[in-house]
């Protein structure tokens, strides 16, 4: 890597005036930008590690579903209780993300923030209504993701934290890359009286919501309801692991089966 | 009593304490007072011509010492990385052998090829500094897969290889194999691919050289199988310099699988930049480095036909392959798809008749060479498959078409159509063994349970029989090896009774330390702990070939036996003389020397004191010491050989397939430490069936660019993608040729397993009408294969 500044601040007011550095970099578990700049990919001139911020860390049951702050790992929103009792496929997904060494350094906020269209988080934000709290605003979780790695986050915009509202049923089902476990496919079904979610990540640039599967589930949440639906191949990511039509088929098995843990 | 950590015990390995506290000592471990770092600078481009290379900038970097290009080696008179096997075209011709310069001269021809190197204070500054090197690249049009390479009109990689081919090779009798495929009942056919792989070792390759300029001693410390092989390379053909003032160290070294038997040019690179720069230089690959230059395995090309009688017995095999050696021949390259592949086609069946041709040629990719296995997975994976598809086509069970056409045991030693004399093995206890262990008459219920739950059961064998401990240095010189293929060992008793052993052999994982040890400790009556066992250091080893193809126990270890019988006549001699007998009145059993019918005995530590402080010796009869070295040269080739069953359950809805269970038989002689072969097993049948199901280098065909480049889409197989493996082996075959009649376990699991895989998978699918898949078998593809299938199977 590059050589570049390393700073450590205690506060998120801290981190908001070094982030303002040209060309810094926010550091959170690392598990994207520190390959990134091993490979000497990326030059900042500062890194300003997200680590020491007490506002950033911590789970808490919040208007009957949780707020989790944005520097809390994967393995915590695995293994926590609280997540486990008010939104199991919550933890269910962490406990799915890359191997044990990526669930125990990288973030929520670090998945989210890089916005990566093969992270499992965004599905999640997504399906469960969230909203997204930085240092200077909320953004509703549907305006979050705009693009391939693009947020509606500002230079500079430190994210916070996350509040998830509780379904009364979901589940996330994954189809991982066997090479970097990210997801070819991943599908978040989430259960909110008469209303579902469907959010759909890795196949496509961004996270994007099946509405034809959330109006046929709506109507009858059961997996044999998405019978026959699929979604369009055409614009849907396509390497060597898996083309745009097996993606697709893909989006309705996931579907299928998160509907099926859901219950 | 019987030695507790002797032959046949299952000692935990010695060496797996440092190793897994975090002390071993690894080439990147090293550290030099005025140590510089060497970085280089690489092709981005599969082939292009260097017009010109302006360091002016990267030279007046902070920290930079040298930057060096291939003219200044050209200057220096620096040679060609030369090729350690010579093959002959079938018209006689000997094969292409186009220079590989340790750094690219006029032409690059892989993404990869170095082109220059930095060399700086610190590694980081070398990387700055190499980014600042400016080539002047004209791109030339790439080949990048080797069917390109003789698409007609393809680019040539090499001027002087036309056509890029190599050589054009066969083997076996074509008039005997074409006269019985006339009067065959039934012939069997397949095209297939054995897809090429990157070896990913653990530990990436590294280097460093140190000169010392008062005496003109040179050292290369690095990552290498045979460092007496990289001294002699590197020494006589490359930098020039005579073997008595280059030692070459090979220290820890974290797994090879054959990619570090090769002499490379980053060791020419940092020995002679070494003297150059006046300093010591250390080179460490990054991860990226070894997917762009590590030397990949397997590439091969099939087709293959079976000729049968009408009762399935095999007539003639007839196989022509197309084998992808990349840029430039890597050090043993030509020999792994001709000797240590077409001569394994007989596999273990009595197919009397085969024809085998083999033409390999150049590509802008990195070179190939052997990867664990070594030829000898793809010829059983072609064989496998074959047979698996004959038994459909007459109509017979996988197993009993198997065992009908197996060479029985009584028909051993058996010479093979293709070279090979086998001198032992049970091929029908292999399979008596397996079939028990994995339930075979229960497996069609088992599919039913399967196909209830909406799932696909299928069940692959696989037999197999390998070429171990290469080999006798008279045949593999008649077969165009530029080197012999013995092993040395020394034993050295200590004073004080304790044994140094000093073995050719190199250990990067396979445990030497341990079984060597055992040898010792059971043959001379001796506690393990007072066998020590050096390896890789020319300057303290007498010689060695090194270790891969299986062959450290079947080689190595036999030299360790013949210096213990060398050392054991001596100590007899000093028995003798110790206590006043004949020596022909001297018995011996584990280390305890004995008056034949009196109770006078010296043990072999009060022997060794003697040896050391010869007071009263005869001594123009007896030298004083106890320390004996030996050579060993095989009488053949080793021939392990085995059974595995794959079976595993298809999910229809995605295509991924999940191993359900996997039994190994083998056979590999006698077994000097169960634990380590089983260990060895369970190493190599992952990496058979991450072949089959993940692995997989992807090169694009016209760029030449590596599309797998790193771990985020060259698919490694994880621990929880296996299952739990039943492992057994049976001890009933000893080689017959060797002093421990142990034949060698090391690639077995990987030689096997990739065609018991794919077989099961096919066995999955069979209701979708097909016979064969190409490997990896990922989720998409077999997804397809459901999806294609006729609307009426669909529909079902």
């Amino acid at each position: 890597m590059y050589a570049f500044t390393y700073q450590r601040p205690t506060s998120l007011a801290d981190a908001a005036t070094a982030i303002q550095a040209e060309e810094a970099k926010l550091l959170g578990g690392g598990q994207t930008l520190l390959p990134t700049l091993k490979q000497r990919l990326a030059r900042p001139t500062d890194l300003i590690d997200l680590g020491a911020i007490p506002e950033l860390k911590g789970i808490r049951e919040a208007d009957g579903g949780l707020e989790i702050g944005a520097f809390t790992r994967h393995a915590e929103v695995a293994h926590s209780d609280l997540v486990k009792r008010v939104i199991p496929a919550l933890a269910s997904l962490a406990e799915g993300i890359g191997d044990r060494q990526v669930r125990n350094m990288g973030t929520m906020g670090g998945s989210i923030a890089n916005a990566d269209p093969s992270a499992d988080y965004p599905s999640a934000v997504v399906a469960l209504k969230a909203t997204v709290t930085t240092d200077r605003r909320t953004i509703a979780g549907d305006d979050f993701f705009t693009g391939m790695f693009e947020t509606a986050l500002e230079p500079g915009e430190i994210l916070k934290s996350v509040r998830y509202s509780r379904p009364d049923k979901a589940a996330y089902a994954k189809f991982r890359n066997p090479a970097s476990r990210y997801a070819i496919v991943g599908v978040f079904v989430a259960k909110f009286g008469a209303e579902v979610r469907v959010a759909v990540t890795g196949a496509a640039g961004s996270v994007f919501r099946a509405t034809a599967f959330e109006t046929a589930l709506a109507a009858d949440f059961r997996a044999e309801a998405l019978n026959g639906l699929s979604v369009e191949a055409d614009g849907l990511n396509a390497d060597i692991h898996a083309s745009a039509d097996y993606r697709a088929h893909l989006v309705t098995v996931m579907a299928k089966r998160a509907v099926e843990a859901a219950g | 009593m019987a030695n507790p950590n002797g032959i046949g015990a299952s000692v935990r390995r010695r060496e797996d304490q440092r190793f897994l506290t975090g002390r071993g000592n690894y080439t990147d471990d090293f550290k030099r007072l005025n140590m510089t770092h060497a970085v280089h600078v690489r092709s981005p481009y599969a082939h292009a011509r260097i017009l010109g290379i302006d360091f002016t900038d990267a030279a007046a970097m902070p920290g930079v010492v040298a930057v060096l290009t291939g003219a200044d080696m050209e200057a220096d008179k620096v040679g060609s990385l030369p090729c350690g096997w010579q093959i002959h075209s079938k018209d006689g011709s000997p094969m292409k052998e186009p220079p590989h310069y340790p750094l690219a001269r006029d032409r690059v021809r892989y993404v990869g090829d170095a082109v220059a190197v930095v060399i700086a204070e610190t590694r980081e500054q070398a990387r700055d500094a190499a980014e600042m090197v400016v080539v002047d690249y004209e791109e030339l049009p790439a080949v990048g897969s080797s069917t390109r390479a003789v698409a007609g009109g393809a680019p040539l990689v090499h001027d002087d290889a036309p056509d890029n081919v190599c050589y054009d090779w066969h083997l076996g009798d074509k008039a005997a194999t074409d006269a019985a495929f006339a009067n065959a009942a039934h012939v069997a056919k397949i095209d297939l691919v054995n897809q090429r792989l990157v070896p990913n070792a653990m530990e990436p390759r590294a280097a460093m050289g140190e000169y010392e300029q008062s005496n003109g001693e040179y050292t290369l410390t690095t990552t290498s199988q045979n460092p007496h092989v990289t001294r002699l390379l590197m020494g006589a053909f490359v930098l020039g310099i005579p073997e008595h003032k280059l030692r070459v160290v090979a220290p820890d070294v974290g797994g090879g699988f054959g990619s570090k038997i090769f002499h490379y040019g980053e060791e020419a690179v940092v020995t002679w930049a070494a003297r150059k720069v006046g300093r010591p230089v250390k080179w460490t690959a990054d991860r990226s480095e070894s997917f762009l230059t590590d030397a990949h395995g397997r590439d091969h090309v099939s087709h293959a036909e079976l000729a049968m009688d009408a009762d399935g017995n095999f007539l003639a095999l007839r196989v022509s392959t197309l084998a992808n050696l990349g840029a430039y021949l890597s050090t043993f390259a030509p020999s792994i798809p001709t000797y240590l592949y077409a001569t394994l086609l007989a596999g273990q069946y009595k197919t009397p008749a085969i024809y085998a041709e083999v033409k390999a040629v150049f590509t802008n990719t990195a070179p190939v060479d052997a990867y664990r296995g070594a030829g000898r997975p793809e010829a059983c994976y072609l064989i496998e498959r074959i047979v698996d598809v004959a038994a459909g086509v007459v109509g017979m069970d996988k197993t009993e078409i198997r065992r009908r056409n197996f060479v029985p045991k009584e028909a051993m030693p058996y010479q093979t159509p293709v070279a090979l004399q086998y001198d032992t093995g049970d091929f029908a206890k292999n399979l008596d063994i397996a079939l028990p262990l994995v339930d075979y008459p229960g497996f069609q219920q088992r599919r039913a349970e399967s196909k209830a739950r909406g799932k696909l059961r299928g069940i692959g064998f696989a037999t197999y029989i390998e070429a171990c401990g290469i080999a006798p240095s008279n045949v593999a010189g008649a077969l165009g090896a530029r080197a012999g293929l013995y092993e040395c060992a020394e034993v050295r008793f200590h004073p004080t009774g304790s044994v140094t052993v000093f073995t050719g052999a190199h250990s990067h994982g396979q445990g030497h330390e341990t079984t060597f040890a055992q040898i010792v400790a059971e043959r001379f009556g001796i506690p393990i702990e007072n066998v020590e066992i050096v390896h890789g250091d020319t300057n303290k080893i007498p010689f060695g070939m090194g270790t891969y193809g299986s062959r450290s126990l079947a080689v190595g270890g036999s030299a360790l036996v013949k210096a213990m019988d060398k050392v054991e006549r001596k100590a007899k001699k000093i028995a003798a003389h110790m206590l006043e007998a004949a020596e022909t009145d001297i018995e011996v059993k584990e280390g305890r020397f004995t008056v034949a019918g009196t109770d006078k005995s010296l043990g072999i530590g009060d022997i060794a004191l003697q040896a050391y402080v010869p007071h009263n010796f005869p001594l123009d009869e007896l030298e004083p010491g106890l320390d004996e070295q030996a050579f060993y040269d095989p009488k053949n080739f080793t021939y392990p050989n085995g059974c595995h069953v794959c079976e595993l359950e298809i999910d229809p809805d995605t295509g991924v397939t999940t191993i359900v269970s996997f039994a190994a038989v083998d056979d590999f002689g006698n077994v000097i430490n169960p634990l380590i072969v089983e260990g060895q097993v369970h190493g190599g049948l992952v990496q058979g069936i991450g072949q089959a199901l993940y692995e997989n280098c992807v090169y694009d065909e016209e760029s030449g660019q590596l599309v797998t480049g790193s771990y985020m889409d060259y698919c490694m197989p994880r621990a929880d993608d296996v299952p739990s493996f039943t492992v057994r082996y049976h001890e009933d075959q000893p080689c017959t040729h060797n002093p421990l009649g142990v034949k060698g376990c090391g690639e077995a699991g990987t030689i096997g397993a990739a065609a018991a895989v794919i077989n099961a998978v096919v066995d999955a699918l069979s209701d979708y009408g097909i016979t064969h898949m190409d490997m990896p078998a990922t989720p998409e593809k077999v997804w397809r294969v459901i999806r294609d299938a006729t609307p009426a199977m669909a529909a079902e």
